[in-house]
């Protein structure tokens, strides 16, 4: 009994220290000035990645190494990334720095999946997200809402929490979404430093998030 | 050579790709002076039989890495309500018209194909009044459409993560 206890006490005390942990980090928003940016964007698939490859597009070369995570059955996210990146070399031929990489992790959310197995597909791409943001370890995670977004942000996080490194998250709702956010902004506006819509109706409806106009 | 061109985007709009070829539509399109009608089919069970006549040509592919070209070429566009195709025809300054496919539900890409008609931008319909549509529509009153601003973000995102300028 008493073994129980200490476990069930022990289990108790971890829970809280990470939520402790997880409080702390999401409030404390330090911006450290650097010179360059390791970016790990989650393209996702369909109109998602043009519509991340339009944000990216403007992007300096200080945003680099750039790391997209795509979902492992989308061979047209990478085509696109692949085409977008070659035509980005050759508009600055000038800059060698080391280019991109192209990640895949499965499919949180194929359109209209079950609740239940929505959850349960995300909870194994959070496993698998884990150990890729583990090795990659991002300065800063991009996102703009397709499923895949909510598993690498969640590993993202956790790394936070576990002191392992600061991820700044930036996620930015589809242009797509006039008057309701997406399954996976209702979530990340939580969790991520910069939320940003494109509409004014929904800046309107989430005060807190950042409107700078249509982006793409 | 006049040309429309229809896009479904990534998955399927069979009823779309039907409703185009129907007797009626393809009437319309050659009345209206269309002599060429280019379709993009996606991953559709509908696959139409290409052909060529002196008067008319039909094309249909399922994908190509980039539909810009075809885009380009092309003097209307007829889209699914997919927000990529809907803004990079817009932004092509192509006349565009979208139809709702009605069988997705919850579909909340007509979010902005809504937003983008009521703010003049482009056509809005569903298969059963694509053909009324195309009779009756003026594609002089649509509203030249302002390109996005991904510089305001790049700003926003130097600032937040602290590059040094």
């Amino acid at each position: 009994m008493g073994c129980v206890l200490s476990l069930a006490a022990a289990v108790g005390a971890v829970a809280v220290v990470l939520a402790l942990r997880l409080w702390l980090v999401l409030h404390s928003r330090v911006v450290v000035p650097r010179e360059s940016v390791s970016l790990m964007a989650v393209a996702g698939s369909g109109g998602h990645t043009t519509e991340l490859l339009r944000l990216l597009e403007h992007l300096s070369s200080a945003y680099s190494p750039r790391h997209y995570v795509i979902a492992d059955t989308d061979d047209i996210s990478a085509r696109k990334i692949h085409a977008f990146e070659l035509n980005r070399a050759d508009r600055d031929p000038s800059n060698m720095a080391p280019g991109h990489h192209i990640h895949r992790i499965p499919r949180s959310r194929e359109v209209q999946q079950s609740w239940l197995s929505t959850v349960l597909s995300t909870l194994h791409a959070a496993w698998l997200a884990l150990p890729l943001t583990y090795r990659v370890k991002p300065d800063l995670v991009l996102c703009n809402g397709p499923g895949t977004c909510v598993p690498v942000c969640a590993s993202a996080l956790l790394l936070g929490v576990l002191g392992i490194k600061r991820v700044t998250i930036v996620y930015v709702e589809s242009i797509c979404r006039v008057e309701h956010l997406s399954l996976s902004g209702k979530i990340l506006q939580h969790f991520c430093d910069h939320f940003v819509v494109q509409w004014p109706p929904l800046k309107k409806k989430y005060p807190k998030s950042v409107y700078l106009g249509r982006l793409v | 050579m006049k040309c429309v061109f229809v896009t479904v985007g990534t998955t399927s709009f069979d009823d779309l790709i039907a409703c185009v070829l129907a007797r009626d539509c393809l009437q319309t399109i050659k009345s209206l002076g269309y002599n060429r009608l280019v379709l993009q089919i996606g991953r559709g069970k509908v696959v139409p039989e290409p052909f060529s006549t002196e008067s008319f040509t039909l094309d249909v592919y399922r994908y190509k890495d980039s539909l810009k070209e075809d885009l380009e070429k092309a003097d209307l566009v007829i889209s699914h309500a997919g927000a990529g195709s809907c803004l990079e025809t817009l932004e092509k300054r192509k006349p565009l018209v979208v139809v709702i496919n009605e069988k997705l539900m919850n579909n909340h890409q007509l979010e902005l194909a809504k937003q983008l008609h009521k703010d003049g931008h482009l056509f809005y319909c569903t298969c059963s009044t694509l053909p009324g549509l195309l009779q009756s529509m003026d594609l002089s009153t649509l509203k030249c459409f302002p390109p996005g601003q991904p510089e305001k973000f790049s700003a926003f995102l130097d600032k937040v993560v602290g590059l040094q300028k």
